[in-house]
């Protein structure tokens, strides 16, 4: 099943250990384990967003197999008064509606918490540290469901219901929650709002509650939205204005693909002439949906794709195209566990130096790295802003837990300036510069970036031939080694300027901290959190969380001024602790990996223990 | 074998605006023919892909299509390279081997008021990118596709391609035991509105292809047999000068009539088949005794299985269809091109973010 944390993992930063009578309130994981394809999404992301409807800190994650229907899902709800809300290994309530996997997701029960088990299950409960709970799904499902496909799928409403009960979750907070999930549709609200509180009535005549743990309502939520990062990649890149997508179905990418389906036939089609700003292609492969995308990025249009890992490495060899010919794409990277097809449904943060040096010969690309859903909608705009200013691919590098899973957050910002379409000749530009003064490769202003003209624009002197092969300041094919070497030169120079271009780290230093963290991406949330308990145990630590590639010079700096630095990520090859070992080699020494890679996102408890076992000199 | 009448190229120049008519030849948009020339060829000498790239001038400089607003895409390969060496006044994109289709299916639907012409050759297509190729033709992008085609990889001298015809020799490769893919056959199972075939040995029945070409609606596949005279040439190659000049056999005798055109050609009634094309050109088909019907889908099958299976070096319009609507179509695009709309389009205002904010509440 999940994943046997062995080491003895220590509470949540924020839980004391209260003694066997106090109420839990607000501060505990459900652990849901059901079939996939059974309906359990819609029961699950109710009992979410009714719970941050509350009030109360929330996350939830999803760990599902690469299957479509039958195999084990798991649904972990985090509750944090506190707002920590990264994952945690194991969970004090266990709802078990899987006969497949109940014996194990007994065993994982936290002591002290609750095992609630649909009632045909037949397992030993042997443990005197449970509070049991069997519900009779099936027959409150086909008591009160005549369709027998419904019948399975409310039969999920069944524990939201007597959890409900149980925890002392308003149903109008339910009903709330579902008239979101069904987008308003009275039908279905009522279908799944009828099994809710019939379940809710059975509970409480039927169960006697043993457990500590209950809901109470908060206000740490108002004013915040819940959204998957997906979406939030999706919304970003249309208020980006992107205008042509090409992609390719892959686990966990298609939801960015789904977001601009969504969004954009609402918000992007012009009021007056009825006609759309945009067009989506679904393309044969990934390599194909690359090369459209530079297609569109050459004639001007602002072009995106999205995939994952396979598909990243078919678009190899026109990332290096693009790099080199110089036309501006933007590729998000969702990433999931590799190698090969790897685990197509669980995290990783495995492609960082793969997108940071995709292609052949010397190339290198800028890397996005969001570490929330704030930042996927930050950085699908500021991505096009990049790639056009810089006219060069650009990756966003996000991964299947910020992706696929939701996550609260504050509204999202409008952007904060105007498109910057970067350095593109006019008609007019032309005419004033006259005969020779335009060459598309022509480092004028020595930030390593030539202007260009785009195709279709009506001058004499406006065109230019586009190849991947040498090239002279003029366009022209050329094997001359002092053209070619100007012309990497000069892409460096372009590289510096990107790495001054690029989002800043978000960098806190601690007084007295010897200890430092960086890390990036998704991990933030557990990091935060371990920062935390890692300080009560007398260790202090500073953090920097890296924001995009090509490593900032604040770094170096950063590492300068701390006795041990930990790299933290998702990864087996320690893959950014390597680049920073490169970026600040005088330190590389103090530099050390802090690396895990399961496929489960990293908790907060396996970086502070590793962390503190490294400073004890214990391996 | 019969013999078919020679193609009637294209009818009229338009006369050159008075003023000008005196010092220089100029066409419809007052450009000399100068305007659409390219670099110096690299190719050897005698290569059919330069017949090409100069049947391609004259095409563009006869129906005054503006080199602005025409873009020139290539793969990777002899074929590719020949994009520069015709209209240094279009953009022009050499990509990828193989992956023009993708490249030409973003760039023209960025910007969908553009014309393409695409050159790429038979390892391009019909190899590393065969798949790209049937994709492109599915989404029908307006452009005309031309297949320089050789039977064999020139620049990495002289290896059998995927149209190389079942027992073929080359010097190093020796013999072909392996059927050839006909990229006429591929683009018209893939639903292609344009499938032609034509022969660089013949200059004026490639320009009025190119013509056509350039007014359909969507793809338009010119599968143009071009001798690569240092590796495939001998006389006994199918794909040689001596071959196709021996045996090339024209299925029609056609007219292509620019939308600015008066119709010249004098045809008895019933003899005459019209086409007409998107863009208000017309085809004028003449109707031989047992002629070829090219918007007949199955009898422009039977005639390339025909071909096939008597190796026949047949030449011409093999199927048009004008009624499928194209990817910008589709697309629904209006007016601006894509890549040509201001912020004000492409960035939604304010209120509508704030609005979606609050649902997600």
């Amino acid at each position: 099943m999940i994943v046997a944390e062995v080491e003895s993992a220590p509470q949540a930063a924020s839980t004391s250990t209260p003694d066997e009578q106090t109420p839990v309130v607000n501060d505990f994981c459900i652990n849901v384990a059901t079939k996939n394809g059974s309906g359990s999404a819609t029961a699950n992301t109710t009992l979410l967003r009714a719970l941050f409807k509350m009030g109360i800190p929330v996350s939830g994650k999803n760990v599902f197999p690469s299957n479509i229907q039958g195999m084990p899902t798991w649904y972990t709800i985090r509750l944090s008064k506190d707002n920590y809300i990264g994952r945690r290994p194991n969970a004090e309530i266990v709802v078990a509606m899987n006969p497949a996997t109940a014996l194990e997701d007994h065993q994982k029960a936290e002591p002290g918490g609750v095992f609630m088990y649909a009632d045909d299950i037949k397992i030993p409960l042997n443990r005197t540290d449970l509070s049991y709970y069997p519900i009779p799904a099936k027959k409150l499902a086909s008591e009160n469901e005549t369709d027998p496909k419904l019948r399975t799928y409310v039969a999920n409403m069944v524990y939201v219901g007597a959890l409900a009960q149980l925890l002392g979750i308003d149903l109008l907070d339910i009903e709330r929650a579902l008239l979101y999930h069904f987008r308003g549709k009275r039908k279905p609200v009522e279908t799944n709002m009828k099994v809710v509180k019939l379940a809710a009535e059975w509970a409480a005549a039927n169960l006697k509650k043993t457990d500590r743990f209950r809901v109470q309502e908060m206000h740490a939520t108002d004013g915040m939205i819940m959204i998957d990062g997906n979406t939030a990649a999706a919304l970003g890149a249309i208020y980006g204005g992107v205008s042509f997508v090409a992609w390719y179905p892959i686990t966990p990418a298609t939801g960015v693909a789904d977001g601009l389906n969504e969004y954009l036939p609402r918000l992007r089609i012009d009021p007056e002439t009825r006609k759309p700003s945009y067009s989506i292609v679904q393309a044969e492969d990934e390599l194909a949906a690359l090369g459209m995308v530079i297609g569109a990025g050459w004639a001007g249009a602002r072009a995106m794709t999205s995939t994952s890992g396979p598909g990243i490495s078919l678009m190899a060899e026109f990332t290096g195209y693009g790099y080199f010919a110089e036309i501006p794409a933007v590729i998000w990277d969702i990433q999931r566990m590799g190698p090969s097809t790897g685990m197509p449904t669980r995290v990783s943060q495995g492609d960082l130096i793969t997108a940071h040096w995709l292609g052949h010969g010397d190339s290198k690309h800028v890397c996005l790295l969001p570490g929330s859903v704030y930042e996927c909608f930050e950085f699908g705009w500021r991505a096009f802003d990049l790639a056009e200013r810089l006219q060069t691919p650009v990756f966003v590098l996000s991964d299947l837990d910020l992706g696929m899973n939701q996550w609260m957050t504050r509204p999202f910002d409008y952007p904060d300036q105007p498109m910057d379409r970067g350095k593109v000749l006019t008609a007019e530009d032309l005419n004033r510069l006259g005969i020779g003064g335009f060459k598309r490769y022509k480092d004028v202003d020595g930030d390593g970036i030539a202007p260009r003209t785009l195709p279709g624009t009506e001058h004499p002197l406006a065109a230019y031939f586009t190849r991947g092969t040498g090239h002279d300041e003029n366009a022209r094919l050329s094997e001359r080694p002092e053209d070619w070497e100007g012309n990497m030169e000069r892409l460096t120079r372009k590289f510096e300027t990107a790495r001054e271009l690029v989002p800043r780290p978000v960098e806190e230093r601690v007084e007295g901290a010897q200890v430092a963290i960086i890390a990036y991406g998704s991990t933030d949330f557990a990091v935060s959190e371990a920062r935390e308990m890692l300080a009560k145990q007398g260790i202090k630590t500073s953090y920097m969380r890296l924001r995009a590639l090509p490593l900032p010079e604040e770094a170096k700096a950063f590492v300068a001024a701390h006795e041990h630095v930990y790299v933290v990520e998702m990864n087996t090859d320690a893959q950014m602790c390597q680049l920073l070992r490169l970026h600040v080699p005088e330190a590389a020494a103090k530099i050390s990996a802090c690396n895990h890679n399961d496929g489960m996102p990293l908790t907060a408890a396996w970086i502070s223990t590793t962390i503190v076992k490294k400073e004890k000199g214990i391996h | 074998m019969t013999t078919v009448p020679v193609v009637k190229p294209v009818t009229t120049t338009p006369p050159a605006p008075a003023a000008t008519r005196a010092a220089k030849k100029v066409n419809i948009i007052g450009l000399e023919r100068i305007d659409y020339k390219g670099a110096d060829s690299t190719l050897c000498a005698g290569c059919g892909h330069d017949s090409i790239a100069s049947q391609i001038i004259t095409a563009c400089y006869e129906m005054g299509v503006r080199p602005e607003n025409l873009i020139k895409l290539s793969g990777i390969g002899c074929s590719s390279k020949s994009p520069a060496y015709f209209m240094s006044r279009s953009f022009g994109i050499n990509t990828l081997h193989g992956r023009m289709a993708p490249v030409a299916t973003g760039a023209l639907t960025a910007n969908h008021k553009l014309h393409g012409i695409g050159v790429s050759g038979d390892g391009d297509t019909g190899s590393i990118g065969l798949g790209n190729f049937i994709h492109m033709l599915r989404r029908n992008v307006r452009m005309v596709y031309i297949v320089e085609n050789n039977g064999v990889y020139g620049l990495t001298k002289g290896q059998f391609s995927a149209t190389a015809d079942l027992g073929q020799e080359l010097k190093h490769a020796g013999k072909n035991e392996l059927p050839p893919i006909d990229l006429c056959m591929e683009a018209i199972a893939a639903e292609c509105g344009f499938v032609a075939r034509g022969f660089a040995g013949d200059p004026k029945q490639v320009v009025a292809l190119i013509k056509a070409a350039l007014s359909h609606r969507g793809t338009a596949v010119l599968d143009i047999i071009s001798p690569c005279v240092t590796f495939n040439n001998k006389d006994e190659s199918t794909k040689s000068y001596a071959w196709g000049r021996a045996r090339d056999e024209r299925i029609n005798d056609f007219t292509f009539v620019a939308p600015q055109d008066e119709i010249k050609v004098e045809y008895g009634p019933g003899e005459m088949k019209e086409v007409e094309l998107h863009d208000g050109s017309r085809i004028l088909l003449k109707k031989l005794d047992q002629g070829h019907d090219p918007t007949d889908r199955l009898a422009a099958t039977n005639l390339l299985q025909d071909a096939r299976d008597h190796q026949l070096f047949i030449t011409g319009l093999i199927y048009v269809n004008t009624e499928r609507q194209n990817l910008a179509e589709h697309e629904d695009l209006g007016d601006v091109p894509l890549a040509r709309m201001p912020e004000s389009r492409l960035r939604p205002p304010r209120e509508s973010l704030q609005k979606i904010m609050a649902a997600m509440a």
